[in-house]
This record gives C-alpha cells, sequence and structure tokens, in this order.
C-alpha cells in the first residue's frame, strides 16, 4: 500500500489525483442532490405528527452527520501529516476544515430553525447542541490557529496538532444522546435492523446524506487544489500550468 | 552528551526550578487568587444578592472563575523559557521533553491550582453553597483543576512562538475546558441535592488519568512545533 501512496506525496501527482476524482464527486453531488431533495422536500409522506416541518432532517441530519465525519477525516489527515510528515496531508486539513465548519454551522442553524417551532426555542442547552457548537468552536480554533503562524510549516504542524487534540470531542458528540437525558432525540437511523423511520423518508435522507458527503468532497478538493498550487507557485510545473491556461 | 541524572530527579529539578520562580515574585500566586475572588465578587453584584439563587448558581460561577484563573498563568507557562532559550535546551537535552513538560505542568498546576483548592471553603462560604456541596466541590477541584492545567498547557504550547498568543490560547482552550466544567458542575450539583455524585467524579478522574498519559507528548510535540 505504500508503494501505491507514496507518489502522492509530491505535491503535483497529488494535483493531479484531485482532478481525476473531482468530476466523480461532482456527480455523485448533483446527481444526489437533485435526486434527493426534490423527493425529500416534494414526495415523501408528511409526518403524521410534525407534517411538513419535519422535511428539515433532509439538511439537517446530513450537514449534522458529515459535520461530524468532516473532523475525523481531518483527523485521519493531521495524523497522516505527523506521523508520515506528508505536507499535502496539512493542506488537506486546511481544505477541509472551512468546508466542516460550514456543515456544522448548517446543522446548528437548521436546528435552530426546526427548534422553534418543535421545541419552542431556538436553541435549548442539551448536550447534543452544546457539543455540536464545541465542535464548531474547534473547526474555528483549527482555522485561526492555522493563520496566526507567519511560518507556514510550523502553522500546519499546530493545525494538526490541536485537529488530533480535539478528537476527543467526536464521542461525546455521537453518545450525547445516550448519556444524558437530552431534548435531543436518540439515534434512530442507525438501529438498522429496526430503524426507526419509515422506508419512504429512509431513502430520501440516505441519498442527501450520499449527496453532502459528495459536496463536502467536492470542495475539499477545490481547497486542496488551491492550496497546492498556492505554495508550489515558484515550482515549474505550476508555471507551466498556468501558461496553459 | 550523557545521561547522567536519573527521570526523577530531572523531575524534581524542572519543578523546583518552576516553583521557585513563582515563589520569588509572589504576584504570580497571588494575582490569579484575587482574580478568582473578584470574578465571584461580580456575580452577587450583577445577579443579586439573593441567598437562595447564589447557592443554585454557585457550582457554575466558581467553577466558571477557576477556569478564567486557570487561564491567567497559562500565557506565561512557557513563554520566559521560550524567550530566554531554557525551552530550547530542554529540546536539545537527550531527556525525554514530555517529562520536563509534565514537571512544567505540575508546577503550574501547585502555583495556580491547588491555591484555588485551599481557598474553596471560603468561596463556597461566599456563594451561601450548601454545607454538604462543599466536599464535592473541593473534591471537583482537586482533580479537575490538574485536567486544566494539562489542557491548557497544550494551548500554551501551540502559542507560545507567536507575537500575541494570549488571546489565541484563550479561544482553543475554553471549548476544551467545557467536558470538565460540564461533569465538575453536575457533581457539585448532585451533592447538592444529597444524590450520589462518585460517578462524575470517577469520570473526571478517568479524563485526568487519560490527560497525564496523552497531554505531555501533545504538549512536547507542540512545544517542537513552535520551537522550531
Amino acid at each position: 500500500m505504500w508503494k501505491w501512496l507514496h507518489p502522492y506525496a509530491k505535491a503535483d501527482r497529488a494535483y493531479q489525483l484531485c482532478n481525476t476524482l473531482l468530476p466523480y464527486f461532482a456527480v455523485i453531488t448533483v446527481v444526489c442532490l437533485v435526486v434527493g431533495w426534490v423527493w425529500g422536500l416534494a414526495f415523501a409522506p408528511a409526518d403524521y405528527q410534525q407534517k411538513d416541518s419535519y422535511r428539515i432532517i433532509f439538511i439537517h441530519v446530513p450537514s449534522a452527520i458529515l459535520s461530524m465525519g468532516a473532523y475525523s477525516s481531518m483527523a485521519i489527515a493531521a495524523i497522516v501529516a505527523l506521523v508520515w510528515q506528508l505536507r499535502n496531508a496539512e493542506l488537506a486539513v486546511i481544505a477541509i476544515a472551512p468546508v466542516g465548519a460550514a456543515m456544522t454551522a448548517i446543522a446548528l442553524i437548521t436546528g435552530a430553525a426546526w427548534g422553534k417551532p418543535m421545541w419552542g426555542a431556538w436553541w435549548v442547552w442539551d448536550a447534543r447542541l452544546t457539543s455540536e457548537l464545541i465542535l464548531l468552536f474547534l473547526y474555528l480554533g483549527v482555522l485561526s490557529l492555522y493563520h496566526a503562524f507567519e511560518d507556514k510549516k510550523a502553522a500546519g504542524k499546530a493545525a494538526c496538532i490541536l485537529a488530533i487534540v480535539g478528537v476527543i470531542n467526536l464521542p461525546i458528540i455521537h453518545f450525547s444522546v445516550e448519556w444524558w437525558n437530552t431534548l435531543h432525540q436518540g439515534a434512530t437511523i442507525t438501529k438498522f435492523d429496526t430503524s426507526a423511520i419509515d422506508p419512504s423518508m429512509l431513502w430520501p435522507l440516505f441519498i442527501n446524506i450520499a449527496g453532502f458527503a459528495g459536496f463536502v468532497g467536492v470542495i475539499s478538493l477545490i481547497r486542496l487544489k488551491n492550496e497546492i498550487l498556492q505554495r508550489e507557485k515558484h515550482r515549474p510545473w505550476v508555471r507551466s500550468l498556468v501558461s496553459r491556461g | 552528551m550523557q545521561v547522567n541524572h536519573s527521570y526523577w530527579q530531572l523531575f524534581k529539578a524542572v519543578y523546583s526550578k518552576d516553583v521557585t520562580l513563582a515563589f520569588r515574585q509572589r504576584a504570580e500566586i497571588v494575582n490569579p487568587l484575587l482574580f478568582f475572588l473578584i470574578v465571584i465578587t461580580l456575580f452577587p453584584l450583577a445577579i443579586g444578592p439573593e441567598p437562595g439563587l447564589l447557592a443554585r448558581m454557585a457550582p457554575g460561577i466558581i467553577w466558571v472563575a477557576a477556569l478564567l484563573s486557570t487561564m491567567l498563568g497559562l500565557d506565561k507557562l512557557f513563554r520566559d523559557d521560550y524567550h530566554d532559550g531554557s525551552l530550547e535546551q530542554m529540546i536539545a537535552s537527550p531527556y525525554p521533553l514530555s517529562l520536563c513538560v509534565l514537571a512544567k505542568v505540575f508546577a503550574h498546576w501547585t502555583i495556580t491550582g491547588l491555591p484555588m483548592v485551599l481557598m474553596a471553603p471560603m468561596f463556597a462560604l461566599l456563594m451561601n453553597l450548601e454545607s454538604q456541596a462543599l466536599g464535592a466541590t473541593i473534591l471537583t477541584l482537586l482533580i479537575g483543576t490538574p485536567l486544566l492545567s494539562f489542557i491548557g498547557a497544550i494551548g500554551a504550547g501551540l502559542t507560545v512562538g507567536l507575537q500575541k498568543g494570549g488571546i489565541l490560547m484563550s479561544l482553543l482552550v475554553l471549548p476544551l475546558y467545557i467536558p470538565v466544567l460540564i461533569f465538575a458542575t453536575s457533581a457539585i450539583d448532585s451533592s447538592s441535592m444529597s444524590l450520589a455524585y462518585g460517578g462524575q467524579l470517577a469520570i473526571l478522574g478517568a479524563m485526568l488519568a487519560v490527560a497525564c498519559i496523552a497531554a505531555p507528548l501533545a504538549i512536547s510535540s507542540a512545544l517542537r512545533v513552535s520551537v522550531s
């Protein structure tokens, strides 16, 4: 596996890999989001109790899942960057961080918009909500730490260390609904044998999750490409790329 | 260079250096305590002096004040050593950096955390905390403040090389303090309702055990990044 991975330590190969992967992610994103949103928002049956306002799960749940997914991939990239000293992995950490922060913000805002009519409050200091808010702070911390350093080499390493330390928050978010008696509901879709959601709502939800995952992938890849170009701007391959048009 | 001293001697040397330095400049010990006292004084003035209300809010107020006063000393934790070059010497020495860091963190706790634990009964009195909650307050502070020093030292190590690291460090560290705050205040809450609070204490203890092992490694790699 090492032999297969090793070439991608070089920036131009990593750039090419981004270019190869980008169309696949883009297709997944467009197809899944269009199908998922149209199905979920227009055709899935309304909830017997919450009527149409439950439909926010087609945005809220995928963005919440991806906020944690993006953090775990960021942390994996950070471990790779620190253990094998790969600069590209550091750039990946910085590429993913704002996307994950945006996902966290979307999850929090859609949750608040749903909470107002359902719980009667925009915000409740519940364990799930609080730990998700901490996740947003962690993302912002990684970003501001990176931008505080003049020397971008040290900046990348410092951001990686912080990203790894913050991983302790992920299990707290995931199990917060089981460890505490929260207003936020418990896990419903991960119980596969007896899923608490009807298939007519579950399928569009899954498709939306795939679409959001693709979207995070697309944006992260584009950002990673830009980061690579920015760092390698004095290299000949970047010059030839730019001069070619 | 040869390794001539045992690890225990190294630990003692670093620890006693930091503690002695702090005792030579008493303000370093007294100022966080005064800050702690002043923050606690602000709350009754701001929310009103009703004893019932204060007793209800006391665990949270005491702990928030403890968090903030721990933050005060953190900025100085590595900064002096960074500027006079002793941090570089620690990194260059043949001894494990994580051990030096462990000693420094313990020294920081002795200087800022331990006095807070000792003063806690007085603060609890000021806030009209029920007497049955006093034990829980002292115990959570005793287990929680070293944890605060460990977590804070990670932030201090990451930002020591920066010109204006202080405010950034508090942004990095405070979110990581939240789990400690949650369990500590919930332990004090349960004890003031005469419920068992061993569970929350056990979780705090577990977090401290993990921090003892993992935090020195994280801090020393952060210091290596900052110094290089």
